[in-house]
């Protein structure tokens, strides 16, 4: 497939908001557990969802360009909310607004304090408003993930992609950039959560590492249930395309091969195992001894780098089966 | 139900794209179009079509043989294409089963194309919404054209009469008929998108003949001995 870099963005700027209000729900629920000190509501969550809603939104922003015009985002995307019975993508456009919602409310409920218990549950949890509002953030969330990484892994045709492991590993891939996300905000505006999230970070990164390399393993040994043979019903055991019709270009050579060598892909695949996987897992360690304030803000930089690399590789892999017919220019 | 759908002839198909130009020609001025070009006599010319023909070239040289290949939307009975799209543009018609996009409604999002193991839909460069064959709809249901043209063009147009045009689902139909009779075959079976089109294979007419039926049995010639006399009739040459 042709990596669409609107697409990228969108995919991996939105994991990282994703994961970085997971990241804050989590330190939250920590806190009220009394496992860890408790944050500043205005300076800290209500920030880290500004951020997070910032990442979102240039999500947002990013897919309003993967539209065939930009200008269909406000006069046909509406649509786009109707076919949620049957359609991942819809289900998608439905979970992204609402979310960005969820993290509005729930960083709006910081920033104007609402931390007075609504209820207590056995006497021991405060249940106030921001708790509230992050659980149904953090199940929305789940559900945008899902819904995200479901786009691609409902697509059985494209079978790199058809797997429990695409699901995964996009919401793993979120966790990581999140959680690293934190460590580095944490970090930045001096609060002393940069072990906690950063060791977070880490645990999702080993994870990560195994569910991508199996994917990794398992691309390389797919075997593509159509051929030459199903494409055209010839029975035959030497068939070749000498024409596929036309000699300019068409949609169907554009969209569906990514017009890279082997030895490219080969690059940009341990371009993002180290960038991703291995560079921020020294970088944050590396923090953790030196205490440093910038050494977590560069772990997430190049992991987000890293894992532009890893979006653009995971559409790059998956070889559709249309590609057959597309063989031979003349 | 009704299911139309096209038969294509791969033992009559000549390739001679007489099919893909009318198709282009009906498609870009009508209620499908337009089917706009890039760069049309420019280097790396593109452009929209809803039916190529391709050519494939079978066994090694010298025992090969040329198939030549029309493709375009298989009209499937379960199409992938249609539940994926976000916006519910992409349709499939109740009443005579041809998959369609509403290009007021499509946004240019390119999943159905994904969702297709054909390649048969291709994105409008110039409107930005996903195309495809309509089957050439707005002739096959225009009350007003005379029965025999209520078909698609590429149906029309073929010389050879290829593309066999017909409800796949009446038994009794010209199209049916010749799935049945003549081997008619699904591409991409191991989909299960049980596409409607369907494609005759190239198929070789021999009688058998053996030696001892090209000579007759007596033939004086093979014997080696004197030819006999005359004794009148012999078998072989009476007539009851």
């Amino acid at each position: 497939m042709h990596p669409a870099f609107s697409v990228i963005f969108l995919t991996t700027l939105i994991g990282a908001g994703q994961g970085l209000f997971m990241a804050l729900v989590t330190g939250q629920v920590y806190s009220l557990a009394n496992l860890l000190a408790p944050q500043d509501s205005v300076t800290f969550y209500a920030m880290g969802s500004f951020v997070a809603m910032v990442l979102l939104i240039l999500g947002l922003v990013a897919a309003v360009f993967h539209l065939g015009k930009p200008s269909y985002f406000l006069t046909r995307a509406w649509r786009g909310l109707t076919q949620w019975r049957t359609s991942w993508l819809s289900r998608e456009l439905i979970a992204l607004p609402a979310f960005i919602v969820l993290v509005l409310l729930y960083g709006g409920a910081h920033y104007v304090e609402m931390t007075e218990p609504l209820f207590v549950i056995q006497g021991q949890i405060p249940v106030d408003p921001t708790l509230l509002l992050g659980v149904i953030g953090s199940v929305l969330s789940l559900v945008l993930f899902v819904s995200t990484a479901m786009i691609y892994a409902s697509v059985r045709f494209l079978q790199e992609w058809h797997s429990p492991l695409t699901v995964v590993n996009f919401m793993l891939f979120g966790l990581v950039s999140g959680f690293t996300l934190a460590a580095a905000f944490s970090a930045w505006s001096g609060v002393q959560l940069v072990g906690f999230f950063g060791t977070w970070a880490v645990i999702f990164t080993v994870f990560a590492a195994i569910t991508r390399g199996f994917a990794v393993y398992r691309n390389g040994r797919i075997k593509h249930r159509s051929t030459l043979r199903s494409a055209i019903g010839v029975r035959h055991t030497t068939i070749r395309q000498k024409s596929m019709g036309f000699m300019g270009g068409s949609f169907n050579t554009r969209e569906f091969f990514h017009g890279r060598s082997d030895g490219t892909l080969g690059l940009i695949k341990w371009f993002f195992v180290a960038t991703v996987f291995l560079v921020p897992v020294a970088l944050l360690g590396a923090s953790n001894i030196l205490a440093s304030t910038y050494l977590p803000i560069l772990a997430f930089a190049v992991q987000y780098v890293g894992l532009l690399a890893e979006r653009w590789y995971f559409f790059a892999e998956a070889r559709h089966p249309q590609n057959l017919y597309y063989q031979s220019v003349a | 139900m009704t299911q139309l759908a096209l038969v294509i002839d791969l033992n009559v198909c000549v390739g001679c794209h007489a099919c893909v130009t009318s198709c282009k020609e009906w498609n870009t001025s009508g209620w499908a179009g337009p089917m706009v070009d890039q760069r049309p006599y420019d280097v790396d010319p593109s452009g929209t079509f809803f039916n190529r023909v391709q050519m494939f070239e079978v066994g090694e040289y010298p025992n090969t043989e040329t198939v030549h290949f029309p493709k375009s939307c298989l009209h499937c009975e379960e199409p992938p294409c249609v539940p994926v799209c976000p916006t519910g543009a992409s349709y499939k018609r109740e009443d005579n089963g041809v998959v369609l996009v509403d290009y007021d409604k499509c946004i240019g999002c390119k999943y159905c194309a994904w969702a297709c193991p054909y390649g048969v839909r291709e994105l409008d460069e110039q409107q930005k919404v996903m195309k495809k064959c309509t089957l050439c709809i707005d002739r096959i249901t225009d009350q007003s054209l005379p029965e025999n043209e209520r078909q698609p063009a590429c149906v029309l147009a073929c010389p050879t009469s290829a593309r066999l045009y017909g409800d796949v689902h009446d038994p009794n139909s010209e199209a049916s008929i010749a799935i049945h009779e003549n081997g008619g075959y699904q591409l991409m079976p191991e989909w299960g998108t049980q596409p409607a089109n369907h494609y005759l294979p190239r198929r070789k007419t021999r009688i058998q003949i053996f030696d001892d039926e090209l000579e007759r049995a007596d033939n004086p010639l093979t014997k080696e001995a004197p030819l006999p006399a005359a004794e009148g009739d012999t078998l072989d040459d009476v007539s009851y």
